[in-house]
C-alpha cells in the first residue's frame, strides 16, 4: 500500500494549515457562505439536513489497520460512534461540528488520510476494482495507476473549478469490471496490445444521475506513460467547453454526446498532440517506483486447503454457506479473498460503529497483512486471508455481524443515505432497503434466486447507482409524498446497461410486495441456473410490467 | 480601483482600466489612461494601436486565446476575466497564453478575484491579481504560498514532482 514520504507528508501538512485558516474566515464572517461552499467541499464538508458531514477519502478504497482505528476514534471523539462506508469507497461521518473539522483534517493527515476533493466540482476519489492485486485474472495491478492518478489530480491548479464533478475508474479484471468504469466520467480499462505493451482503453462521459449513459470508447490503446497527457488533455477540453450555464447539462457526458465521441476523441487529440511529450508524461521509473509500494505482503509457500474445508463445510453448514457466498478465489494457492458483509437487516448498509471499525483492524491484523479494502457495495473485504484460517475467522465474525452470506444476492443491496441524512433526498432508502431484506429472510430462497444486484437511490443524484442496478429503485417526490420509481435490467459490468423504468412509481409500504412480485416472474420464466439479468434479457420488460400493475 | 496584487503578494495599484465590451452598435470608448481592451476588438483595429504600449487586452472566460496566437508579446499586459470565481476556464486560459504560445509580459487576473484562488491562478502563468474590493489584501502573500510545491507540472514549473523524487 502507498506511503507518504516527505512530499506527500509536507502537501497533507500544508492542506489542513489551509484549510483551518479557510474555516476561521468562514466564521469569522471574511468569506460568504457562496464563497465557502466550493472550498468545504474540496474537502468533504457538506452542511446537511441535520449536521454537517464529512466524506472522508479512501483512495482506492484500501486501509491499514492504523487508519481503522484512527478513524474509529474520531468518531468517537468527534461523532456518535459510528461512521457510514459510501457506494464509492469512502467513509463519511455524519455528524461533525463545523469547528471541528481542521482538528479531524489533523488527525487524519497523523495517519496518512485525507478528504481532499471527495465533493466539489473537481476530480474525485479514482476508484478501482477491490480485489486488485490479489484476483486471478488481471492484466497488471492498477492500484499504482490509480496512485498516480491521485498525485496527478490532487490540488491540480487548471482543474480546481470544473464545470461539475469528474470521477475516474479503472479497471484491469479481463473478465469483470467491479469498478464499474463504463459509468464514470472517464473510464479505463488496462490492456496490452499485440506487441505487448500495457496501456489503457479509454471510455468518457458514462454517467448516472439524470441522463444516465454507457461511456464510449474514445481511445482504444492509450500507453500507460501517456497516462497522465492524455487525461490532461480531456480535462481541459472539458474545462474550456463542459457548460457552465446549467447544472444539470454540466457533466462531461453532455459535451460528449454534443460533440459526439468522434468529434470529442479529435478535440482531445488535438489537444494532446501539443502536450504529449511534456515532462507531464510518465517515465518507467516513475511507474515502477509506485509499484514499489504496492509490492505483495511476505505469503508463504502453501497448498490449498481444500480437503480440510471440504471437511469442516461438512461438519457445519453455515459455513459452508458463507463459503459459497462470501468468498473469492485468490491468485496465490492457499489463500482467499473474504469479503465482510456491513449488511445486517435492520442497520443501514455501510454503517459501522467504532467498535466494528476496531474489530475489523484487528481482524486486518490477524488474518491479512493489517490490510483492508472498502468496496462499492459498502462491505469490507480481507484480501488475503489463509485458508487454514477460514473456519476460525468464520467464528470469530459471525457474532460480530459480518458473516452475512448474503453477497451479491438480493438483500445484499446498495443504498445511499437517503432521506435519513441527505438534505438532496426526494425520499428515504435506507427503510425501503430494511423492508426488502425482511421481505427476504429466507436464505435458501436467496441463494436460489442468485445474484441480483439491488440499487437504491433517494434522487435523481443516483449515489446508490440505481440505473445500473439488475433492479433499481430511485426515490421521488409526488407532491410532497416520497414514492419510489423501479427500473430493471440495469449493469455495471463490462456489459454495462440502463435499466428501463417499469411504469408508474410506488408508495414506500409496497415496495416489497412489488420486488417480491418482479421475483415471482423471475422465478416462473427463469431457464435453468440462468441469472435474473438474462431472464429479463431474454423475456423483455413486458412480463414483469403485466404481473406488477396487474 | 481594485488593488494589484503581484505575484509575490505585494500590493501595488496602476492605471490601468478595463474597458467592457460596448453593446451591439456601440463603438469602443478608450479613455486617456492605460486601457484593456475586448481582445477581438484590439485584433480587429490593430492597425490604430500599433506602437502604443497603453493599450492591453481582455478575455472573458468563453473567449478562446487561439485568437492572438503568434501576436502574444505584442502586448504588455493581457488580463483574463473570472466572471465568478467558480468559473475555472480563465486557468486554462492562463496555461495556453503561458505554455503554448510562449506569452512572456504581464498575465493578470480580474473580475471575481479572491484570496483563495491566488495560488491556482499563479500557478497557471498569471503574475498579478486584481483582488476584488471587499477582499483584504494584505492577506494575499499568505494565500499565494498555501502550498510550498505541487504534484503537477504547470506554468510555474515544468518538473512534476514525480520527476523531483526520480533525481
Ligand atoms: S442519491 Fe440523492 S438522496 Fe441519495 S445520497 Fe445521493 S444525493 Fe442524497
Amino acid at each position: 500500500m502507498y506511503v507518504y514520504d516527505e512530499h506527500d507528508r509536507q502537501i497533507a501538512a500544508e492542506r489542513v494549515a489551509q484549510f483551518r485558516d479557510q474555516t476561521e474566515r468562514a466564521l469569522a464572517g471574511e468569506l460568504s457562505e457562496d464563497e465557502f461552499l466550493p472550498l468545504r467541499l474540496q474537502n468533504g464538508l457538506y452542511v446537511q439536513r441535520l449536521a454537517p458531514m464529512l466524506r472522508i477519502c479512501v483512495p482506492y478504497g484500501m486501509l491499514r489497520s492504523d487508519q481503522l482505528r484512527r478513524l474509529a476514534r474520531i468518531t468517537r471523539d468527534y461523532d456518535k460512534g459510528y461512521a457510514h462506508f459510501t457506494t464509492r469507497q469512502n467513509v463519511q461521518l455524519n455528524w461533525p461540528a463545523l469547528e471541528d473539522v481542521p482538528d479531524i483534517l489533523a488527525e487524519l493527515a497523523e495517519v496518512e488520510m485525507h478528504a481532499n476533493q471527495t465533493s466539489g466540482n473537481c476530480i474525485r476519489n479514482t476508484t478501482t476494482d477491490q480485489f486488485s492485486g490479489v484476483q486471478v485474472d488481471e492484466v497488471v495491478d492498477p492500484r499504482p495507476y490509480c496512485e498516480i492518478i491521485r498525485q496527478w489530480s490532487t490540488f491540480h491548479p487548471e482543474f480546481a473549478f470544473l464545470p461539475r464533478k469528474f470521477k475516474v475508474a479503472v479497471n484491469a479484471s479481463e473478465k469483470t469490471d467491479r469498478a464499474a468504469i463504463q459509468v464514470h466520467d472517464i473510464g479505463l480499462q488496462m490492456v496490452r496490445n499485440d506487441q505487448g505493451e500495457l496501456g489503457f482503453r479509454v471510455h468518457v462521459g458514462g454517467g448516472l444521475g439524470r441522463t444516465p449513459m454507457v461511456g464510449p470508447v474514445i481511445r482504444d490503446f492509450l500507453p500507460e506513460f501517456d497516462l497522465l497527457t492524455y487525461l490532461e488533455a480531456v480535462l481541459r477540453v472539458y474545462n474550456r467547453y463542459g457548460r457552465r450555464d446549467n447544472k444539470f447539462k454540466a457533466r462531461i457526458k453532455i459535451l460528449v454526446k454534443a460533440l459526439t465521441p468522434e468529434g470529442f476523441a479529435e478535440k482531445v487529440e488535438a489537444e494532446w498532440s501539443h502536450i504529449k511529450d511534456s515532462p507531464t508524461r510518465l517515465t518507467r521509473d516513475a511507474i515502477e517506483r509506485i509499484q514499489g509500494y504496492f509490492t505483495e505482503p511476505a505469503y508463504e509457500a502453501l497448498d490449498n486447503a481444500s480437503e480440510l474445508l471440504a471437511t469442516q463445510r461438512f461438519e457445519n453448514r453455515r459455513f459452508d454457506q458463507w463459503l459459497s457466498h462470501n468468498i473469492d478465489s485468490h491468485k496465490k494457492p492457499g489463500y482467499a479473498i473474504v469479503t465482510l458483509t456491513m449488511k445486517e437487516t435492520g442497520t443501514p448498509p455501510g454503517d459501522v460503529s467504532d467498535t466494528q471499525l476496531e474489530q475489523i483492524a484487528e481482524l486486518a491484523d490477524a488474518y491479512s497483512f493489517g490490510e483492508v479494502r472498502v468496496t462499492h457495495q459498502q462491505n469490507v473485504v480481507l484480501a488475503d486471508v489463509r485458508q487454514d484460517q477460514l473456519f476460525e475467522l468464520w467464528q470469530r465474525i459471525e457474532p460480530m455481524g459480518f458473516a452475512t452470506a448474503n453477497l451479491n444476492t438480493l438483500t445484499d443491496v446498495i443504498c445511499c443515505p437517503g432521506g435519513d441524512y441527505c438534505a438532496l433526498a426526494n425520499a428515504k432508502s435506507i427503510p425501503v432497503a430494511e423492508s426488502i431484506q425482511r421481505r427476504f429472510d429466507d436464505m435458501d430462497f436467496l441463494y436460489d434466486l442468485g445474484e441480483i444486484d439491488l440499487n437504491i437511490s433517494g434522487c435523481m443524484n443516483a449515489c446508490g447507482h440505481h440505473h445500473v442496478g439488475n433492479i433499481g429503485v430511485l426515490g421521488v417526490d409526488k407532491k410532497g409524498e416520497e414514492f419510489y420509481q423501479v427500473s430493471l435490467g440495469g449493469s455495471s459490468h463490462h456489459d454495462a446497461t440502463i435499466g428501463k423504468i417499469l411504469g408508474p412509481s410506488f408508495a414506500q409500504d409496497d415496495m416489497p410486495e412489488v420486488i417480491a412480485k418482479i421475483i415471482d416472474v423471475y422465478v416462473n420464466n427463469r431457464k435453468e441456473e440462468e441469472p435474473f439479468l438474462e431472464t429479463y434479457r431474454r423475456i423483455g420488460i413486458e412480463p414483469f410490467k403485466e404481473r406488477v400493475y396487474a | 480601483m481594485p488593488d494589484i496584487i503581484s505575484k509575490d503578494g505585494a500590493i501595488t495599484s496602476d492605471a490601468w482600466v478595463v474597458v467592457p465590451r460596448p453593446a451591439d452598435g456601440e463603438s469602443l470608448d478608450i479613455p486617456d489612461q492605460p486601457a484593456l481592451i475586448p481582445a477581438d476588438l484590439w485584433l480587429a483595429g490593430k492597425e490604430h494601436f500599433e506602437g502604443r504600449d497603453d493599450i492591453g487586452v481582455w478575455f472573458d472566460s468563453h473567449d478562446e486565446p487561439e485568437l492572438l496566437e503568434g501576436l502574444v508579446n505584442e502586448l504588455k499586459l493581457i488580463a483574463v476575466n473570472f466572471p465568478k470565481f467558480s468559473d475555472g476556464r480563465g486557468y486554462s486560459i492562463g496555461r495556453l497564453l503561458r505554455e503554448r504560445f510562449g506569452y512572456q509580459n504581464e498575465l493578470r487576473a480580474i473580475g471575481d478575484v479572491l484570496l483563495d484562488q491566488l495560488q491556482f491562478m499563479k500557478r497557471c502563468g498569471f503574475d498579478s491579481y486584481a483582488l476584488r474590493e471587499d477582499k483584504d489584501a494584505s492577506k494575499a502573500a499568505r494565500s499565494l504560498t498555501f502550498f510550498s510545491q505541487g504534484y503537477q507540472a504547470a506554468t510555474d514549473t515544468d518538473v512534476p514532482l514525480f520527476r523531483r523524487r526520480a533525481s
